[in-house]
């Protein structure tokens, strides 16, 4: 930051250096790191205090920042050395905040509301500007403000446009803070981003009718004017979807290189900003619609991780983009140099913006009503004429002026920074208290809930039909041909076969409940470890594998806060209960804890992925290096979250226990949905990867399992819950069938965990019916399994471990690659499966896939068999790769 | 009149409405049957378009006069702000935000119980999701959907229940389209 200071060069140049000062040479990025770390730590600052960031925007506080540091600056180097620049400011801050809005747009609400705003940005700006405009043109005329201003109508004109146009940045900032619901967001935000078409093409009309000067303006300017406007606006639009088009596409075909997938997302949106930038289309709007149009395919066609990262780059990217943008500002400010101050011309100015605004929001809304389902009511009125912030991009156009032809400029850009300077923060300071005193309907955050996500579909469908029988092609008629047209052609051209298979919102809804029912379940789990260790005392071995577990899951728990803070629903504590309160029987407790461990060690290497990175890069050798790490650990996370899901499904379901089986399912769909996703090339890739998981977590999970198992022998019951399983099938078939809860008493394990059951029936009755059916199968089965079981386990436990165990994993290469035949084969056969029993049920395929590689690789072919028949007989009637049964018994066993 | 001050419609969006009516009516005779429904072409491919044309036939009938047919079009309006206030003593609305919930929910409803199972919520759900998904997800969903519902543990959603998890969403706002006036 001063350079000045430092630069004194240490050395003769005529000796040899050992060092040499470069200053020069990194001045520039250095320069820039240091505001953005200057401008990052002072947000740390800020947000010490909840008291000060509760009262009073970022932004402000930025803008003020920038003051006094621009002060300090002045003060230093004699001379403002910094401001935002123009060029900076459109080519490198703006384009993240535009993205980011638009890639997080929410598109319903957005699409649901387009009339209005574009009704308020264009008509709105439009008015706002020759209101202004010529107002204050009249100012001048009337002699109140200095002669000195040099301006004509055109120069009023000028600056009217660049002057009330809405600024996105400044809304954002402050809006987000505000918590006005989202339809008034929406509303504001949203013409703040559309007006820029308007605004770039006033800006350009008046500034090429300023340098040709009124004589010489034709009436063909002015239709050359109009034109530009629907050549920009739309012009712009097309570029974003293009782009978005592009993107899509890309993103289809990125299977094998996921790494990149985050990349493209950036850097397209970034061409389609240029290249409208190139051509003078609205960059704005490009870079919006890019967002907005391409996010629901890109979605579907990146992985988790590339989502993941997407949408923490751009959050960042964007955020510090507003810091610097803000602190900026203040910091130009100091630079009195280009400023002429003039009290009418600001003051009216103020006035009229504020006036102008106000009026045209009342007369558009007025109209607008007429239009609109859901009138917008006063209040929101005047939340909207308050919310109108000016920010950046009128200072950035300001300072773009030609002083050679805009004489007024210095006048223009005093008073573009008062007027921003005024609406940031006192607006930006006013609107809390403001909307709290007006009683603005504020947004309230909860999580969709499945029925409502479910309901209001049918409600869209509801809508749409009563539509047609009106005969009335509304919204809902468009909107509906849109989705089919969508579903038709669109997803099928820009998504993966998988990902446009598996899509469906209410699917999507159901699938991140139960990621956060499993999430917070953690949560709730180590926050309850106690009374299960207790539980678990008088098994000396289980006690220590209860310590284990405190330990695993206390290594899992950093990554998980965030996210577990925002699981609330209901239903979550439901299961909070159920699974701490219901199920505090110990094999509930153990089971859950065995996979746990099994869980979190697998999580705890996606934490830290180094530990097993010897193996892994054996693995890579084998082919395509880099992304199967990166799968893989997508892989460890997705099982581990699948289990999770699992478990807890097991647990409203249930009365007993264990999961095992139950997850196992789980799993199996996820290996359906990984299969759909990494298509048929990923095959042997991901079947290694699958393996691995278990192999990784094995060290662990040996030792647990063995110990769970001695523990438990005595209580053999666990194993009717091998019958879940069979429930998931079963009751594909009771599906129709209603049956009663009351059939749970068939349970076969009533003694062992009285409440759980109870409570489970009352709370989730339904399961009652699956429970049922499951029962009947476990019942019969119980009779024959737990001796078999005992001593299948008792023979193979050895080569268990063995398999489990680090030999298996050394082998890991080889036998991987030998069993990828194997392998191929399977997925097929899992894919049948699911087709004809369930899709939630077909994870085991990669399990037994898992099976039978380690089964290939070691001794325990003789057992699988062992094992085999007794499986058949207690799983009759159902269709299973011959190979699950093994791995049922590998699971079991650990209960024994 | 009547239908008027049943519907609240305004005179020109009846007026409309009815030639409407009898542009459907195929058969003339003042009533709409269930074909004539079907001959609308969007609402043939409406995944719960058959629920909704029962919704418009009485119980039993398979007929529907142009007043039944307003009164079940008067659900969908929208709530106007000088009707939030009045009306506390009249018999509600047929606009009201429970009726358009009613409507919602007597489309699942098939058995007229009160009480969606799992089985009509199964039958809606595989209306409206696509092939792509399996009896098995679509049944986890049935139950998941359920078990947030449920609050009296009969596995079955009831109609205060249907309010109750709806309670946070804009029915008003999503149950309604703009009549033309």
């Amino acid at each position: 930051m001063q350079p000045p200071a430092a630069s004194p060069g240490p050395a003769a140049p005529a000796e040899a250096e050992l060092l040499r000062w470069q200053w020069r040479e990194v001045q520039a990025p250095c320069l820039v790191a240091a505001w953005i770390l200057v401008a990052s730590l002072a947000k740390i600052v800020f947000h010490l205090s909840r008291k000060v960031t509760s009262i009073v925007p970022e932004s402000c506080l930025l803008i003020l920042l920038g003051l006094g540091l621009g002060g300090i600056v002045l003060a230093v180097a004699k001379k403002a050395e910094y401001q935002l620049e123009p060029n900076m400011f459109f080519l490198f801050l703006l384009p993240p905040i535009v993205l980011d809005s638009g890639y997080f747009m929410p598109s319903r609400l957005f699409f649901d509301n387009i009339g209005a705003i574009l009704t308020y940005a264009v008509v709105g700006t439009l008015w706002n500007s020759f209101t202004t405009g010529a107002a204050l043109w009249g100012l001048h005329q009337a002699g109140l403000m200095d002669p000195g201003i040099e301006a004509g109508l055109m120069d009023f004109l000028l600056f009217g446009s660049l002057i009330s146009a809405v600024d996105p940045v400044a809304v954002l900032a402050v809006f987000e803070e505000v918590h006005v619901n989202e339809t008034l967001f929406i509303i504001v935000f949203g013409e703040s981003l559309l007006n820029d078409a308007v605004t770039v093409v006033l800006y350009k009309v008046f500034n090429s009718f300023v340098e040709l000067g009124p004589a010489r303006i034709h009436a063909m300017d002015y239709v050359k004017g109009v034109a530009s406007f629907f050549l920009v606006s739309l012009g712009g639009t097309a570029v974003g979807l293009l782009f978005a088009f592009l993107l899509a596409l890309i993103t289809r075909f990125t299977k094998r290189v996921r790494i990149i997938e985050p990349l493209f997302v950036f850097l397209l949106a970034y061409v389609a900003y240029l290249a409208a930038e190139m051509v003078s289309l609205s960059s704005i709007l490009a870079v919006t619609f890019c967002g907005i149009c391409c996010k629901k395919y890109v979605e579907a066609n990146i992985s988790q991780k590339s989502r993941t990262t997407v949408k923490y780059t751009m959050k960042t990217l964007a955020s510090s983009s507003e810091t610097i943008i803000f602190m900026f500002l203040g910091i130009s400010a100091v630079d009195t140099s280009k400023w002429a101050w003039d009290t009418a011309l600001v003051l009216g100015t103020l006035f009229f913006i504020l006036l102008f605004r106000a009026v045209g929001v009342v007369l558009q809304t007025y109209v607008l009503n007429h239009f609109r389902l859901i009138p917008l009511d006063r209040i929101d009125q005047v939340v909207m004429s308050y919310g109108g912030l000016r920010g950046a991009v009128a200072f950035a156009l300001v300072i773009l002026l030609d002083r050679a032809k805009v004489k007024a400029k210095d006048y223009f850009v005093a008073t573009t920074i008062v007027v921003v300077f005024f609406t940031v923060i006192v607006q930006g300071l006013t609107i809390k208290p403001l909307v709290t005193w007006l009683k603005v309907k504020r947004s309230d955050h909860h999580k969709p809930t499945l029925n409502e996500e479910l309901h209001e579909h049918a409600f869209d469908h509801i809508l749409a039909a009563v539509e047609d029988i009106v005969g009335h092609h509304g919204y809902h008629y468009w909107r509906d041909k849109w989705e089919q047209f969508d579903k038709k052609y669109l997803s099928q051209l820009l998504m993966r076969k998988s990902a446009y298979r598996l899509r469906d919102e209410i699917w999507d809804v159901y699938y991140k409940l139960n990621i956060r029912d499993a999430i917070s379940f953690v949560d709730q789990a180590v926050g309850t470890p106690q009374p299960s260790g207790v539980l678990a005392a008088p098994m000396p071995a289980l006690s220590s594998q209860g310590g284990h577990v405190l330990s695993a899951a206390k290594l899992a728990l950093p990554s998980m806060p965030s996210r577990t803070s925002m699981s609330e629903s209901s239903v979550t504590n439901l299961l909070r209960e159920s699974g701490s309160g219901a199920c505090l029987d110990l094999q509930v407790i153990d089971t859950v804890r065995s996979r746990r461990d099994k869980e979190d060690a697998a999580m705890h290497h996606v934490l830290r992925g180094s530990l097993y990175k010897p193996r892994r890069r054996y693995k890579a050798s084998y082919s395509r290096h880099f992304i199967s790490p990166d799968k893989q650990e997508r892989q460890d996370k997705e099982i581990f979250r699948q289990n999770m899901k699992r478990r807890l499904e097991t647990f409203k379901s249930t009365k007993h226990n264990v999961c095992s089986s139950k997850s196992k399912a789980r799993l199996k769909e996820k290996g359906r949905k990984k299969k759909n996703i990494s298509l048929t090339s990923d095959a042997p890739n991901g079947k290694t990867h699958r393996n691995v998981p278990w192999q990784e977590a094995a060290p662990v999970l040996v030792m647990v399992s063995s110990e769970e198992e001695e523990s438990d022998s005595s209580e053999t019951e666990r194993e009717d819950d091998e019958g879940i399983v069979f429930i998931a099938r079963a009751t594909d078939e009771v599906l129709q069938g209603k049956t009663t809860p009351g059939s749970l008493d068939v349970c076969p394990s009533p003694c062992i965990i009285p409440p759980s059951p109870t409570l489970a029936e009352k709370e989730l009755p339904w399961k009652g019916d699956q429970a049922d059916l499951a029962v009947y199968v476990s019942s019969e089965t119980t009779k024959i399994v737990p001796v078999d079981m005992q001593k299948a386990w008792n023979q193979s436990i050895s080569s268990l471990e063995s398999i489990a165990s680090p030999p298996g994993i050394e082998s890991g290469p080889q036998h991987r690659r030998f069993a990828c035949p194997v392998l191929e084969e399977q997925p097929q056969s899992a894919n049948q499966a699911i087709s004809e029993q369930s899709s939630c049920f077909q994870f085991p395929s990669h399990i037994s896939k898992s099976g039978r590689s380690q089964s290939d690789s070691s001794p325990d072919g003789a057992e699988q068999q062992e094992l085999q028949p007794l499986m058949a007989t207690e799983e009759q009637g159902r269709m299973v790769p011959t190979t699950e049964p093994r791995w049922l018994m590998f699971n079991r066993a650990s209960h024994l | 009149g009547e239908i008027k001050k049943e519907t609240g419609f305004s005179h020109s969006q009846i007026t409309r409405l009815y030639s409407r009516f009898t542009s459907l009516d195929k058969g003339e005779n003042g009533t709409l049957s269930r074909e004539d429904f079907q001959r609308i072409p969007e609402l043939a491919i409406n995944p719960l378009g058959d629920r909704i044309i029962n919704a418009f036939f009485p119980e039993g009938e398979d007929q529907v006069n142009f007043r039944g047919f307003m009164r079940t079009l008067a659900h969908f309006r929208p709530i106007e702000d000088n009707e939030k206030s009045k009306d506390q003593n009249g018999p509600e609305p047929l606009n009201s935000r429970s009726n358009k919930l009613h409507f919602a929910f007597r489309l699942y409803d098939l058995d007229k119980d009160d009480k969606i199972s799992r089985d009509e919520l199964l039958q809606v759900l595989r209306m409206m999701v696509g092939v792509n998904i399996s009896d098995e997800q679509l049944g986890s969903i049935a139950d998941r959907t359920i078990q947030e519902a449920d609050q009296d543990g009969d596995s079955a959603i009831s109609f205060a229940e249907f309010v109750k998890v709806l309670e946070k969403v804009d029915v008003e706002q999503k149950m309604s389209i703009r009549f033309l006036h």
